[in-house]
């Protein structure tokens, strides 16, 4: 196939695989909070790519500040932590000036908050300058595992992914195991009725808003590991997240899963096989067809309504 | 106790509700009966602060629910189990009724509910919107309970509910009164149902009250002229 051997042709799969996974990983997260955004308050936010930047430079900035102190090794987890709270805030402070007023006009939010964007982008250009930068990372997460002497397997792909396990989970437990979930759940599925069971639902919006662009927020420090940020390095990820949305089914976190490892792994493998274009339109044709099918998405749950 | 003055709801500029006036005694059950599109939908929707509204005076138990938020109107004891039932359909029969645990200081589902009410129980794992018409009726008046009312609005309990069920929701509502002594206020078309839970009745026509009867001078035949097209 294509001049490999089979034996590469295995090695290939198993390597672009696993970056598929790395791809799935920042994919998966960053859907996540827009799955939350989006899909339960069905705000089109456009500056959510924007939220992951503000994370990724947070950690940038933490590093620096690490190599200063010489605290390089430990870090990593407090930034993490950093990236979501200070997304979580300016998230939460974003809802409260300018998309509460949206509500019920939906083109409005996505204009607005596509303003939203460019106007982070410029800041984030002002302040941290055009150029890319990275982070310092700490020893732990450089290198990689050889299981084979043709397969390279890097750590800090492994973290990332680590880390969107853990996130994912974190998510489904707060969602359907927590107070916090079920007023949430409550005031997508009928906000007059959530109201009048005693929920005070313009304050679940903020905390709902809040806490989708935090997920940003780590899906931004997880980047720094696998790449370098730079402005508009949000702007790049918004299109492929919205995709996952969409395809996976709003409001369906199994949905969300299933389809930021499709639409990674189908990427990462075609790019390899074709070029990076043809890779792309590849997987939009097979989204497109089986949306065409399934309008509600893969994972819709079925009830009356 | 609960005690409405001078009611008045518009919509943009056109008046719907002109000015009602009511009161409603502790373990009372108020029925507000009236044709189609003659406001009761309307009323109890801003008794609850869904809808804008102007009143004189709204409290309970002299503790004012007037002009302020709906969820604030839940927690000083008002419970509304609207129109179509509108119970979250994509929850579990479990996790609607918790749902209306805001204001508790328990996060369990009080025994007494699902003993008002053992369908729910089995059912309790169950997506409310797979329940039929009369079970998602049940589960939105024990959603209203739970949030431990001193009046609970009821906006027609038995629209498009088999009679056979409509009798089991009047025994329940004579049972919640005996158990929890509030005051119920339901809105209503149906005289019989109406005659198995009311104490009074009050007849509701183009925003205004026209007539009040206690249970026991009813005349059956006048409150239905009320109700004929």
């Amino acid at each position: 196939m294509f001049g490999y051997s089979m034996e590469d042709v295995g090695n290939i799969v198993v390597m672009q695989g696993f970056s598929g996974l790395s791809l799935f990983s920042v994919l998966l997260l960053m859907a996540l909070g827009l799955a939350i955004i989006f899909g339960q308050m069905g705000v089109i936010n456009m500056a959510h790519g924007e939220f992951m930047t503000v994370g990724a430079y947070t950690t940038v900035f933490l590093s620096k500040m690490a190599v200063e102190f010489d605290i390089v090794n430990s870090y990593f987890i407090f930034a993490i932590i950093a990236a979501f709270i200070l997304a979580f805030f300016i998230g939460y402070f974003v809802e409260y000036a300018l998309i509460r007023h949206l509500y019920k006009r939906p083109l409005d939010t996505l204009l607005a908050t596509w303003g939203l964007s460019l106007v982070m982008q410029q800041i984030f250009r002002s302040t941290f300058g055009a150029k890319e930068v990275s982070a310092e990372l700490p020893e732990w997460l450089l290198g990689s595992f050889k299981p084979t002497p043709d397969i390279d397997i890097p750590i800090n792909g492994v973290f990332v992914m680590g880390l969107a396990l853990i996130v994912t989970v974190g998510v489904y437990l707060f969602m359907f195991r927590s107070r916090g979930g079920l007023r949430i759940r409550a005031t997508v599925q009928n906000r007059m009725m959530a109201g009048a069971v005693g929920i005070n639902t313009q304050k679940v919006d903020r905390l709902t808003f809040a806490l989708g662009c935090g997920i940003a927020g780590v899906a931004g420090a997880a980047f720094t590991t696998i790449a370098s940020t730079g402005p508009t390095t949000g702007s790049l990820y918004i299109v492929d997240s919205f995709m996952v949305v969409v395809f996976g089914g709003a409001a369906s976190l199994m949905g969300t899963i299933a389809s930021a490892f499709g639409i990674a792994q189908a990427q990462s493998i075609l790019q390899f096989f074709m070029t990076s274009s043809m890779g792309k339109v590849s997987t939009l044709m097979t989204i497109v067809i089986i949306l065409m099918m399934r309008p509600e998405g893969l994972f819709a749950s079925k009830v009356r309504k | 106790m609960f005690e409405v003055v001078d009611l008045h709801v518009s919509y943009g500029q056109s008046e719907v509700i002109h000015g009602l006036s009511f009161k409603a005694e502790k373990n009372e059950t108020l029925a507000i009966m009236g044709r189609n599109g003659m406001g009761k939908t309307t009323l109890f929707k801003s008794l609850m602060g869904i809808l804008p509204s102007h009143a004189t005076k709204a409290e309970i138990d002299g503790d004012s629910v007037n002009e302020i938020q709906t969820y604030q109107r839940v927690a000083k004891g008002l419970a509304y189990v609207p129109q179509g039932r509108m119970i979250f359909p994509a929850m579990t029969v479990q996790e609607n009724i918790e749902t209306g645990l805001e204001n508790s200081t328990s996060s369990e589902i009080p025994e007494d509910i699902y003993a008002l009410f053992p369908v729910l129980y089995d059912m309790r794992k169950r997506k409310g919107g797979n329940l039929s018409g009369g079970q998602q009726q049940q589960l939105a008046i024990a959603r209203a309970l739970v949030t431990n009312p001193k009046v609970l609005l009821l906006d027609e309990p038995t629209e498009g509910i088999q009679p056979s069920i409509i009798k089991d929701i009047a025994n329940v509502l004579n049972d919640i009164r005996k158990m929890r002594e509030i005051t119920i206020i339901v809105s209503e078309q149906v005289l019989s149902f109406t005659m198995a839970v009311a104490d009074r009745i009050i007849v509701i026509d183009k925003g205004r009250f026209i007539h009040e009867d206690l249970r026991e001078d009813v005349d059956a035949e006048k409150i239905k002229g009320y109700l004929s097209v």
